[in-house]
């Protein structure tokens, strides 16, 4: 594990950029713990910043474990940005410190998906649901695949627009099968958090997605997302 | 699903409430998916009786899928009267003939299935037609008495990570092209090594990886939660046609990144399932590093890690015939003339009704 050292050189008000050993587990609390990361919730040159930490795995290679980690803290950002470019909402990354293997980014202000879906009004839940469908659309057209495509990864902010977090599984594939899982995990999640409007959601996605990849696209992906449901994989709920 | 008691022959019945009401049945299982010809006899409750192998040994290069099943065609025989011969039973005293039907080398299944028809034919005894994954995974819950695991099945074959979900063993992660034990026998091949009889390459390329101490760069692949082993092999055989690196090295670096994904997977599939056991089985499974590497990741978990041992976790008829008693007391017999070999069979197509059922 590498060395987090405290004390006089960082007395300073800001976080020195160029110090190998910045700790900033003390900088926020613990809010998700995964697999792969955890999410700290803290403050940052005075701005509600959000610290993704990749913790070291004891059983690999301490060489190898900071090689994978310091290669996936640069691949998220930039999984991030392309998605920008795509024209999707996503959170600014304010800095990489592979060091740490910790990415800071703006703490989106909002709420997740999850947590309002099924209490809005059926005409608005329609609506996000097709905007929803643009973004995902709009990702897989410009070779994008997120990986992890929950309703607790979509945050809806106080403007009204949908902003797509967490890239740390995401991909750069124009590959059918990726994004089909993509899709077939939305339909995962929205079966297992929003059982009551499955259809009515999931239709309004691909509504939305059409718009992006146009009609072949879609049908050629929906086909292979019920391929997908037939092999029965990815089946345990989330 | 039929009822249980609709299927079963009266005299069978006991079995599943009592043991002392339980009638002596033996199952004879054929396994012969790739380059081991294996005849197990197993009681029905559980109780090995015998476990007879038979390893086709190619004099270069890997499995022949023609000469393999010519070496299973003429074992076939003396393996199976051994088997009977150690088990101490007459042919007639068996209850349900069993044979792995998939996934496989075509030549090599249908050997055991001919073998296989052959004999249910001749006794006049039910035929069971087993998946080769599921029956890793069963051979090591009973031998190992774990119930409910994460199971890394990792052997020249296959790769997969799998828990029991919703009436099958899903699939949570697996190779997208070659497995790892693939990947392993072909670079040992490359590096001039040879198996021999009880030393597969496998361990041959442990010994030289345990001198090894330097990490040399090679391709890491994981994707989501499946794994990618031929860009990792092709890299290392380039690295050792260049010459610049010592073999122990290559064989370090090559086993310290295959089983990092390995047990990157298993902890996915772990921390997603909740499960409280890891359960490594297949043939790479006697790997020493890579029982260290998925026991200190269970640990981190709280999870409890068994290793299967070696006797039942390469292929074996064993596992075959157990199987075959669980296929059975459901019902799950084929007709001869509806046995074909599946040579890509897949695990998460098969039911698994017996599972939590005591």
């Amino acid at each position: 594990m590498t060395s987090t050292s405290h004390g006089s050189e960082h007395i300073s008000s800001f976080p020195n950029q160029n110090s190998a050993s910045q700790d900033y587990s003390t900088l926020g609390t613990l809010i998700k713990r995964g697999a792969e990361a955890s999410i700290y919730l803290g403050v940052w040159y005075g701005r509600k910043v959000i610290f993704k930490r990749r913790l070291p795995k004891k059983y690999r290679l301490q060489e190898l474990d900071r090689a994978i980690q310091i290669q996936r803290t640069k691949h998220e950002p930039q999984m991030i940005h392309k998605a920008k470019e795509a024209g999707v909402p996503t959170p600014i990354v304010f800095m990489v410190d592979l060091e740490e293997a910790t990415i800071i980014m703006e703490y989106v202000e909002g709420k997740q998906i999850k947590n309002i879906l099924n209490d809005l009004p059926s005409e608005e839940r329609v609506k996000v649901c097709r905007q929803i469908g643009r973004l995902i659309g709009k990702l897989h057209k410009n070779g994008i695949v997120h990986g992890d495509l929950t309703t607790s990864n979509m945050i809806l902010t106080p403007e009204g627009k949908i902003v797509l977090v967490d890239f740390g599984l995401s991909e750069q594939s124009t590959d059918l099968e990726y994004q089909g899982v993509d899709l077939h995990l939305v339909k995962r999640a929205l079966a297992s958090t929003h059982y009551n409007y499955v259809d009515e959601c999931f239709n309004a996605i691909i509504e939305g997605y059409d718009e992006e990849m146009g009609p072949d696209s879609t049908k050629d992906v929906l086909d292979r997302v019920s391929e997908i449901e037939k092999r029965g994989r990815y089946i345990a709920e989330r | 699903m039929l009822m249980t008691s609709q299927l079963f022959p009266s005299s069978l019945k006991g079995c599943m409430s009592s043991k002392n009401y339980m009638r002596e049945g033996f199952s004879l299982g054929i396994e012969s998916t790739a380059d081991d010809f294996g005849v197990g006899i197993v009681s029905f409750d559980g109780e090995v009786l015998a476990n007879v192998n038979d390893v086709y040994i190619p004099d270069k290069g890997g499995i022949h899928p023609r000469e393999a099943s010519r070496h299973h065609a003429i074992v076939a025989g003396r393996v199976i009267a051994e088997a009977l011969r150690r088990a101490g039973i007459k042919p007639k005293e068996i209850d349900v003939i069993a044979f792995s039907q998939g996934p496989g080398l075509g030549p090599c299944l249908r050997v055991g299935a001919t073998v296989a028809r052959a004999l249910a034919s001749y006794l006049g005894k039910p035929l069971v037609g087993v998946n080769h994954c599921l029956a890793h995974i069963e051979m090591g819950r009973m031998v190992n008495r774990v119930k409910d695991p994460v199971t890394l099945y990792v052997s020249g074959g296959n790769t997969i990570v799998s828990a029991f979900e919703a009436g099958r063993y899903r699939i949570f992660g697996e190779t997208l092209d070659i497995a790892v034990g693939n990947c392993l026998d072909v670079f040992a091949r490359e590096a001039g090594l040879r198996p021999e009889p009880g030393k597969p390459l496998g361990a041959a390329l442990e010994e030289l990886a345990s001198r090894g101490r330097r990490l040399i760069q090679l391709p890491y692949t994981v994707k989501g939660m499946d794994m990618s082993f031929s860009g990792l092999l092709t890299a290392a055989v380039n690295l050792l046609r260049g010459g610049k690196y010592p073999l122990e090295d290559l064989c370090f670096s090559l086993q310290e990144i295959a089983f990092s994904m390995l047990t990157e997977v298993t902890e996915r599939a772990l921390a997603h399932t909740e499960k409280v056991e890891v359960l490594l089985t297949g043939g790479v499974a006697a790997n020493k590093r890579l029982q260290s590497m998925l026991r200190a990741m269970a640990e981190e978990h709280g999870a409890h890690f068994s290793v299967v041992s070696k006797e039942y976790a390469t292929d074996n008829g064993a596992m075959i015939a157990w199987t075959g008693v669980l296929c059975y007391k459901y019902g799950l017999t084929i007709p001869i003339e509806k046995s074909f070999v599946r040579m890509k069979w897949r695990l998460d197509d098969v039911d698994v009704p017996w599972f939590g059922a005591h």
